[in-house]
Formats: C-alpha cells, sequence, structure tokens
C-alpha cells in the first residue's frame, strides 16, 4: 500500500512563552517511507516530532497517526504503538539489555516480550547470548544506541520517530549504525521519521527530506530534488554549507 | 510480587520492625512522679524526696534532670510531674518574673502566695537551707587583686574573663541584674557547663565563676567565694514544689514531703553535696544516709548502692552498669527508630509530591531545613506546653528533627535521576506511576538513602538530649554525669550512644545494599 499515509500533521502550531516553535506546519509522510526533518537548532523539528507520539501537545492544529487524531485517544496507548530512539539512546541504567530491548513488549504485556528483545537485539547486530545479560554502562555508545533502536523495534511498531538518533557517534560507528538503519528499513518496511542536522545522513537514509526554519517549512523534497532545484535561499545555503552543491 | 515493589516492602517492614515495640508503652496506675534539674543539689534533694516517700509506702517514679528551670516548671504545671526541688528566689525571679526582694521570709510568703493563685502549685515549708549564688575566684586572684565582695570584682572585672553557667547567663536575677546591680563587666563571658566550670577555673582557662553556695567542689578546689555586699541576689531557700494534682490525688504523699521541713542545714548540704559531686558517691546511698541521719528513715545497712571508687576504669564501671546501659540502649533505639520511621513514611512521600508539582517544593524544603537550625534543646523545649514531658514530646522533637535529610535527598534524588532514560521511558509509553516505580526511584534510592542515614546518624545524637525532658535513653547518664561532674557516668552514655550509631547506620547500609541491589 505504498502511497498511503500514516503520519499527517495539519497546520501545526505550538509556543513555549515568547518563542514560536511551530508556526502552522503541514506534514505527510507516506507509509514504509522515511522523511527526514533538517535544519538548526530552534528550528521546530524536535517538537515537531514529538507530536506525533503526543510528547508535545500543539496549542492548533491536528495530528493524524494512521488516519486517527491520536488527541482522542490515550496518550500511553499512542506511545506503546510508536517506536521511539532518542539521541542519548536513554536506556534504564538499572536494567539488563536484555530488559531494555524487551521494554515495550513487557508494557503491552505481550506474552513473548523476551523473546521479541532477543529477537530484535539480533535484528541490530547484537548477540543476545552475549549481550542480554550485561548493564547498559558495559556497553560502548555505538552498542547501546544499536540496543535503544532494537527497543524501538521489538514490538513490531508501524511507525519510529528517531531524534537525532546518531548525533553523538563518532563517524565510523555512526556510519555503522546507519547501514543497519537501511538495511532495518528495507527488512522491516517501518514507517520512519528522522530528526537530524546533518544533511548527508538526511540524504542517506531518507526518501524525503523537509527542511525546516524557524518553525516552518522551507522546502519538502525528495534528496534529488532538494540537490537540483533548492526553494530558497536558505535550502541552497545549507546545500553549499555541506559540500553539496557547488 | 515484583522486583520494585519487594524492595518496597523490604523498605516499609524495616522501618516498621523498628517502630513496633512503642505501642507497648501504657501509663499503669500512677506513681508519684518525682523530678529534678540538671545539677547535683537537684538530683539529690530528688532522691531524698524519693526515698522518703517509698519508705511511706507509696510507689514513685523517678525523672532526674529536667533541662533547666523552665522545663521542669512546665512540666510540673501540666501536670507531668508532681514534685521537684526548687528554690524561692528562682520562683520569685524567673518564673514570677518580679524584681528581687531581701527578705527571705517576705519572698516565701510572695511565692507561696501567686503559685497558689495562678497555678495551683503549693511551695511546701523551705528545708531549711540557702543555695544562693556564689561569685568564686581562684585563691590567688583573691589575693593578687584584694578581692573579697562583689564591689571589689566591679573594680578590676574588665580584666577578667568570666565562664559562667548558661542558666546565669540567660536569667533576670544572673549576670544581666548582677552587672546592673554593682556596674560590673567582664573583659570576655564565656558559656560553661556545670560539669566543667570548676575545672575551667581551677585551670587558669577561666578567672571567675558562678556556683552555688552549698557546692562540694568551692572547697576542693580551696576558692574564695565574693561577698553579695549589695545584697542583688534574692533569697534562695530550697523547697519542695508540688504540683496542684498530687495534693488532690494522695494528700498523704504532700503530708509526707513535709516532714522535711527545716531538717536540712546549710552546713549538712554542703557535706551531702561533697559526697556525691567530690567523693564520687551515687545519690541514691548519699540521700538514704541523710534520711538516716536526721532520723526520717531507719538505716538499712545493705540497701545502698554498691559504689565503686572513681579510680576504676571505664569498661569495668561500664560492665558492671551493664543491665541498667542495656535497658538505655534499648529506650534510646525506640526513640530513634520511631521517630526515624515517623519521618521516613512521611519525607519519602512528601518528596516524591514536591517532585511532581515542583513549584512551591523549594519553599516547603527550605522551611523543613529552618527546624534543622533550631538547637535540639529549644526544640525539646518548645514541645513541652503542648506535649509535656516524656517520651512523646521526644518523639515529635526527634521526628522533626529527622525529616531534612530524607525530604532534600528524596526531592534532589528523584529531580535528577537519569532524565534521559526517564524522557525516554515516558515516551515509549511507560505511565507516570511505573517511571517513577521502575526508573526515577530505584535511580534515585542510593541517594534517598545517605540521607535516611544521615538523619540516623543525626537522631542518635539528638535522642541523647531527650533526657532532659524526661524521655530516658543513653541521654539519662550524660545528663547526670554532666550535672555531677562526673566523667565515667558521662562516657557510660557517650560511648554507648557513639557506637549505637556506628550500628544503626552499619544496618541501613545493609539495607541499601537490598535496596539497590
Amino acid at each position: 500500500m505504498p502511497g498511503e499515509i500514516t503520519l499527517r500533521g495539519i497546520e501545526l502550531s505550538k509556543r513555549y512563552g515568547s518563542v514560536t516553535a511551530l508556526d502552522g506546519v503541514s506534514l505527510e509522510v507516506r507509509r514504509a517511507e522515511c522523511a527526514a526533518l533538517i535544519g538548526e537548532s530552534g528550528s521546530g523539528k524536535t517538537t515537531l516530532l514529538r507530536c506525533f507520539n503526543r510528547m508535545t501537545d500543539p496549542d492548533s492544529g491536528r495530528v493524524l497517526v494512521d488516519g486517527v487524531d491520536p488527541a482522542g485517544v490515550d496518550p500511553i496507548a499512542l506511545r506503546r504503538r510508536v517506536g521511539y530512539v532518542p539521541q542519548d539512546g536513554g536506556l534504564l541504567p538499572h536494567w539488563s539489555v536484555g530488559r531494555n530491548a524487551a521494554l515495550v513488549p513487557w508494557l503491552r504485556g505481550m506474552p513473548d516480550g523476551n523473546e521479541r528483545g532477543e529477537r530484535a537485539l539480533q535484528l541490530v547486530g547484537l548477540d543476545p547470548a552475549e549481550f542480554a545479560a550485561r548493564k547498559p554502562r558495559e556497553l560502548s555508545g555505538g552498542q547501546r544506541q544499536r540496543v535503544a533502536v532494537a527497543r524501538a523495534l521489538a514490538a513490531d511498531p508501524d511507525v519510529i520517530l528517531l531524534d537525532e538518533p546518531f548525533g553523538a557517534l563518532d563517524a565510523i560507528t555512526r556510519a555503522d549504525l546507519q547501514e543497519t538503519f537501511v538495511r532495518l528499513r528495507g527488512e522491516l518496511r517501518f514507517t520512519a521519521l528522522l530528526v537530524t542536522h546533518d544533511l548527508h545522513e538526511a540524504m542517506h537514509l531518507a526518501d524525503r527530506i523537509v527542511v525546516m526554519r524557524q518553525g516552518r517549512i522551507e522546502q519538502t523534497g525528495t534528496p534529488a530534488e532538494l540537490r537540483e532545484s533548492p526553494a530558497t535561499a536558505y535550502v541552497r545555503h545549507l546545500l553549499q554549507r555541506a559540500r553539496i552543491t557547488a | 510480587m515484583t522486583a520494585a515493589a519487594l524492595k518496597a516492602t523490604v523498605l516499609a517492614a524495616a522501618a516498621l520492625a523498628v517502630a513496633m515495640p512503642v505501642v507497648a508503652q501504657v501509663e499503669q496506675s500512677r506513681p508519684v512522679i518525682v523530678a529534678s534539674k540538671p545539677f547535683g543539689e537537684s538530683y539529690l534533694l530528688a532522691e531524698i524526696f524519693a526515698q522518703l516517700l517509698e519508705a511511706r509506702g507509696y510507689s514513685v517514679d523517678r525523672r532526674p534532670g529536667l533541662g533547666a528551670t523552665e522545663i521542669a516548671f512546665s512540666a510540673l504545671r501540666g501536670g507531668t510531674i508532681d514534685v521537684y526541688p526548687e528554690y524561692t528566689g528562682t520562683g520569685l525571679l524567673a518564673i514570677l518574673g518580679q524584681s528581687p526582694m531581701s527578705d527571705p521570709q517576705a519572698v516565701y510568703a510572695k511565692v507561696s502566695r501567686e503559685f497558689r493563685d495562678r497555678w495551683g502549685v503549693r511551695w511546701l515549708p523551705p528545708l531549711g537551707f540557702q543555695n544562693t549564688y556564689a561569685i568564686a575566684v581562684r585563691r590567688e586572684t583573691a589575693t593578687r587583686l584584694s578581692l573579697a565582695t562583689l564591689s571589689d570584682l566591679a573594680r578590676v572585672g574588665s580584666s577578667l574573663r568570666a565562664g559562667l553557667t548558661p542558666d546565669f547567663i540567660g536569667r533576670a536575677d544572673g549576670l544581666p541584674g548582677l552587672s546592673r546591680a554593682y556596674g560590673l563587666k567582664f573583659r570576655s563571658v564565656q558559656a560553661l557547663l556545670p560539669a566543667i566550670k570548676y575545672q575551667a577555673l581551677a585551670a587558669g582557662k577561666v578567672d571567675v565563676i558562678d556556683g552555688y553556695s552549698t557546692d562540694g567542689l568551692i572547697a576542693k578546689y580551696d576558692l574564695v567565694v565574693l561577698r553579695d555586699d549589695r545584697g542583688f541576689f534574692p533569697p534562695y531557700e530550697a523547697a519542695a514544689l508540688v504540683g496542684s494534682d498530687l495534693a488532690r490525688r494522695q494528700p498523704g504523699a504532700v503530708a509526707a514531703l513535709t516532714e522535711l521541713s527545716g531538717l536540712l542545714s546549710e552546713d549538712a548540704m554542703r557535706t551531702l553535696n561533697r559526697r556525691v559531686e567530690v567523693d564520687g558517691q551515687g545519690t541514691a546511698a548519699v540521700a538514704s544516709s541523710a534520711l538516716a541521719g536526721i532520723g526520717l528513715v531507719g538505716s538499712k545497712p545493705g540497701s545502698a548502692v554498691v559504689e565503686s571508687p572513681r579510680s576504676e576504669g571505664i569498661f569495668g564501671y561500664l560492665w558492671e552498669r551493664r543491665a541498667n546501659l542495656l535497658r538505655l540502649t534499648g529506650r534510646h533505639l525506640l526513640l530513634v527508630g520511631v521517630s526515624l520511621g515517623a519521618a521516613i513514611l512521611v519525607a519519602v512521600p512528601l518528596g516524591l509530591g514536591l517532585e511532581r508539582t515542583r513549584k512551591g517544593a523549594e519553599p516547603v524544603i527550605r522551611a523543613v531545613g529552618v527546624i534543622q537550625t533550631l538547637p535540639g534543646i529549644a526544640l525539646l523545649a518548645f514541645m513541652i506546653p503542648l506535649l509535656g514531658i516524656g517520651v512523646v514530646p521526644a518523639l515529635v522533637a526527634l521526628f522533626l528533627y529527622s525529616l531534612y535529610p530524607i525530604l532534600r535527598n528524596t526531592y534532589t534524588g528523584v529531580r535528577d535521576a537519569a532524565p534521559d532514560a526517564v524522557g525516554a521511558a515516558s515516551a515509549l509509553g511507560m505511565t507516570p506511576g511505573q517511571v517513577l516505580g521502575y526508573v526515577r526511584l530505584p535511580l534515585a534510592a542510593p541517594v534517598i538513602m545517605a540521607g535516611i542515614r544521615t538523619s540516623a546518624v543525626i537522631n542518635v545524637g539528638t535522642a541523647t538530649l531527650a533526657a532532659f525532658i524526661g524521655a530516658g535513653g543513653l541521654g539519662d547518664p550524660i545528663a547526670a554525669g554532666l550535672a555531677l561532674s562526673d566523667t565515667r557516668m558521662i562516657l557510660s552514655g557517650a560511648l554507648p550512644a557513639a557506637l549505637l550509631a556506628l550500628a544503626v547506620d552499619a544496618v541501613l547500609a545493609a539495607c541499601e545494599r537490598i535496596v539497590t541491589a
């Protein structure tokens, strides 16, 4: 069913005091598509992402997840259906890797939670026999981030939200995780919304790129569209700074 | 049961296990409660009262060493004690707040009338001696500066260092009035406890102290008492002060105490005090021989407490008193356990609640912190008008003292616990309750436990002050030892208290390992 819209934001606005984080933003992400939100700090990209698991509620506008407005449903139930990978991993430091990976299946009361956690660890390239019993502090930064991805995948969500998931890693580890992500998307066909400040990463991972600036969308397009016809001076500047176009 | 719930249960059970035994304390048909203030002569007179009452067939409950005049008198007025030895001059100046008078009979008439009319409290006829303040200096100082009177002292006061009891520094018939009457100013004034002022003077650390005219130590250290040539100090006739309830309840007990009237001369009293303060005899033995000496109670050979010479080592001393020390330690543990348990049950939920609201959290925590800045004895004194004396006010005061470290650590620990893990946990669908139970609390547990351990150690120390409001515990020998200048007696309370603090901390450390494992 490619073409079906999984995530939709309509005219979303959000203010924090005198700061406008979102200024009437509309966005659509199709099933099995990966959309990247890119922009500088304060552009509103993380606020927009958090509207889709209701960690943030917009002041005005509507959000639809799988055609349903989650404003009407329990935010807890919504979050258990939507995968989430934060930048810093956010693993529970006092829980084993295996228990971390099985968190969402456990919250949803799935009887095979542990097996799902172990399968997810395998998917991200960590052998459960070796890693499941360890504590997060015994892992490298890249391994921890793999566990965070496994945790987001363990309950087989249709949608995964990623907030600068590889931003804190060194270049080589980042490239490894990016390859893993591409492979997983190919295997599992989930819909992904990815926040990043790295245009190369967006170009590499996403089907569509949404450039944000000061709470508004500057341009939406495929990597090729962006490269060939930047819509505004700001987008052109971004491309030049990333040395993608001359 | 989940692991987190199990841990919570272990915590709660630990708190309750310590708290249980207190419930069993029930008041029986009431004996005559005899109290004293915390200095040697007061201990001795109270013991004389107690033995006389026992000889006349009354059962007696002893509450020696109540904080000071204010504490002992509020306890008497409120009916939590029945009788304690007091001095007419103290009644006139410190309790009634009136100006000094010089005629002993006029003072006695005045306090008798006023105490009866205001509070229904009765002054029994005076015991027969006065114990007035004695401003004393070393003989060498007196000779060098030709000091004989307080007027002489006023002349040279600005070159002398005074070491005075806190009581004397504060009360109207003490330093403030004395300074006004004689125009007296010292080079410096240092607050010294009764237990150490004589040694401080003898060692030349201070030049002037306040003593009592019947103190046995004045002779021991060969001190010169300066004459009150302007008659500033009012007459301090010793007498039994009896609460309104006792006369109604057991008029025979009041009659028994009246038998002592006029039988204790100043010389006799100085000798008795000397036996306690200098020779190190026990108050029970000295009281018993005093009663035999004035013919009120037949001497009972063998009934006197076995005395140990003061040269005996501290460990032998402790070993001899092991049964009593064990009982005091039990009481101490009860005070600490119940107050700390209650503080945990209040401060941990309060800290969690404040962390949820955040707004107003700091003012609330700081307000609780202000309690911590009150001196322990002051907090205990505040409790008396509300709760009387004994275990209950001590528990309330210790509870209040224990709150702050637990509250502060709970709030800070939960607030600052791994914010990234907390954020991820709620973004993945944990309810606020699950975030608290599975993430925040376990991660904050070491910090909360640190707060509990801090409170526990402070509590064990502060609980020694509970002796001053008659709650018992290891403070009893400390207070008595301070009053009787008996270092071994002080140590017999202080050493077990220190060991208890270490033991409680070790037990809590073991609990912490279970909780945070």
